[in-house]
């Protein structure tokens, strides 16, 4: 991929508006609220500059369905918004599943639950997971955790929601989104060579109707379109998963870590492994699809496992329907929009290696 | 090597463009580096604060409990940060509008009138590069010439602005410079 030549110094919510427009995004529906405000406001200006149209709506659920719109005519869109707005979107999350209509829509998730706080927190994961909307569906979830991933995986988000013709989301925190790193920005995509889209609604004149809907009252059919979907689903478990390991080769205990929390428990393991314990970090990239085979994978020689969370405890269902009970899954979590430090996370390393008599 | 600085005062003083542009140096060296700024409620109350963490590995976290480093150019932050400073760590005071000193004596304190620094130049916006400056002077993180190339990249649309801050930036470097060696 070609990128730009200079590193640019820009806040996490900037970062994911430019990466947005260097993939191609063109039109951006959102309602502000803190702490994600920068990034319709960068939106704002810079869309316009690339023929781009940028409307903050008058609420989010309008917003989420002017998403709706501009899929169906084909264009790369994008909403974004922080915990409660997310919630507020969830009708029309069901909507683009079961519609099959591409979008990338932006979790900064912040403290909750109600109306919470601005602080980072990690508390939406079941949300995002699972689906905070009705009916069998599913939406990829990927979590970036620097400035750079938050670039890399925006940009990849649009193809891969084109790709599978499904809403992406990315989930991060109100920290990933303040926060300036150095990153550098793939090069501008030329819209009119993005692959095209056989199947929009942009006037039928010359050519068969297109017909997208979400209505299906036959219970037949009904059955049919969510095996159609679920397929698709199973497709992109069998290819999406992404992840990152550190130092697991040889780890007795692996720490299981994702976006904020998985920085901080990075540190911690090099602190204890200069302590001479043999412990590994896994970061599951995308929440949806889980590395549920990585994980199995890594049970074979780690019978210790650490789930870390900003939050009272959410991923790590995953990770026990992941293990099935073959190893043991100890959970530590900061609720609330507390960031520990990773001198924290290291004394608790320690301990388990300790109290469990891991040697 | 990981240090985090923490630089607090007003809203309008610069402490986040000093912060900005130590980050955008650090960048420029290569280096590992976050900037956090203070956000939401507590930036409506009319102090800023921001935290600049510079490494030559990976950072874990943008947040800093326990700063090396404490930039303060007001009596409201002296009050908030002089208790998080590591031990052994440096505050930077702007002497001429902190009235208070700090109470601990574990800490290194570096004294530096930037408003009257700056008052001579004919620019009195500039106290914060002229703290840029005595503190890059003592604490070495970046080269002066890192700090300059930033300076240059970051305001290169306002030259008037861009000019002013490499002047203000010189006389607070030779400010602590010349302290060092007349001590």
């Amino acid at each position: 991929m070609k990128r730009d030549e200079k590193p640019s110094l820009m806040r996490g919510s900037h970062i994911v508006a430019e990466a947005a427009v260097r993939a191609g995004c063109r039109y951006y529906f959102g309602y502000p609220i803190t702490p994600q405000n920068e990034l319709p406001e960068y939106m704002s200006r810079r869309l316009p500059e690339v023929g781009g149209t940028f409307v903050q709506a008058e609420s989010e659920i309008a917003s989420i369905n002017m998403v709706i719109g501009a899929s169906m005519a084909g264009a790369r869109v994008m909403t974004s918004s922080s915990s409660p707005g997310i919630s507020l979107k969830q009708e029309g999350i069901s909507y683009l599943g079961g519609l099959e209509l591409p979008a990338v829509i932006v979790n900064m998730m912040r403290g909750g639950p109600g109306l919470g706080n601005i602080a980072p927190s990690q508390s939406d994961y079941f949300q995002a997971t699972r689906g905070g909307g009705h009916g069998d569906y599913r939406t990829i979830v990927l979590a970036p955790a620097s400035g750079q991933e938050l670039c890399d995986l925006t940009y990849r988000a649009f193809d891969l929601a084109d790709h599978y013709r499904n809403p992406v989301l990315i989930l991060a925190d109100g920290m990933m989104g303040q926060m300036m790193e150095p990153v550098r920005f793939p090069v501008l995509r030329d819209v009119q060579k993005l692959p095209k889209k056989p199947w929009t609604i942009t006037g039928a004149k010359g050519r068969k109707s297109h017909f997208i809907r979400s209505l299906i009252l036959d219970p037949g059919q009904m059955e049919e379109h969510n095996w159609k979907l679920i397929r698709k689903y199973e497709q992109i478990t069998d290819q999406e998963v992404q992840y990152e390991t550190f130092k697991t080769e040889d780890a007795k205990l692996v720490i299981v870590a994702f976006g904020t929390a998985a920085r901080i428990a990075k540190a911690a393991v090099k602190r204890a492994r200069a302590e001479g314990l043999p412990v590994g970090l896994l970061r599951p990239i995308t929440l949806w699809p889980y590395p549920k085979k990585a994980l199995r994978e890594l049970s074979k020689h780690a019978k210790h496992f650490f789930v870390f969370e900003l939050n009272a405890g959410q991923m790590v269902e995953d990770v026990q329907l992941a293990l099935k009970g073959d190893a043991d899954v100890f959970f530590y979590g900061r609720p609330g929009g507390v960031v520990p430090n990773p001198a924290e996370i290291a004394r608790i390393i320690s301990r388990q290696f300790f109290q469990k008599e891991i040697v | 090597m990981l240090i985090k600085t923490v630089f607090a005062g007003f809203g309008g003083q610069g402490v986040l463009s000093m912060g900005y542009v130590l980050a955008y140096a650090a960048m420029i060296e290569g280096l590992q580096v976050t900037y956090l700024p203070s956000y939401g409620a507590e930036v409506r109350g009319g102090t800023a604060n921001c935290t600049v963490a510079v490494s030559n590995e990976e950072i874990a976290s943008p947040i800093a409990s326990t700063p090396d480093n404490v930039v303060v150019m007001n009596n409201p932050s002296l009050e908030k940060f002089q208790h998080q400073i590591l031990t052994g760590g440096v505050m930077f005071l702007n002497s001429n509008l902190v009235e208070q000193r700090p109470v601990r004596g574990d800490i290194i304190v570096r004294e530096i009138p930037c408003n009257d620094l700056a008052h001579t130049l004919g620019s009195d916006q500039s106290a914060n590069m002229v703290m840029l400056g005595g503190f890059i002077q003592q604490t070495s993180l970046v080269r002066l010439e890192s700090i300059q190339s930033a300076i240059s990249d970051v305001f290169k649309e306002k030259k008037k602005a861009k000019e002013m801050n490499l002047k203000a930036l010189n006389v607070g470097y030779d400010y602590m410079k010349n302290r060092e060696e007349n001590a």
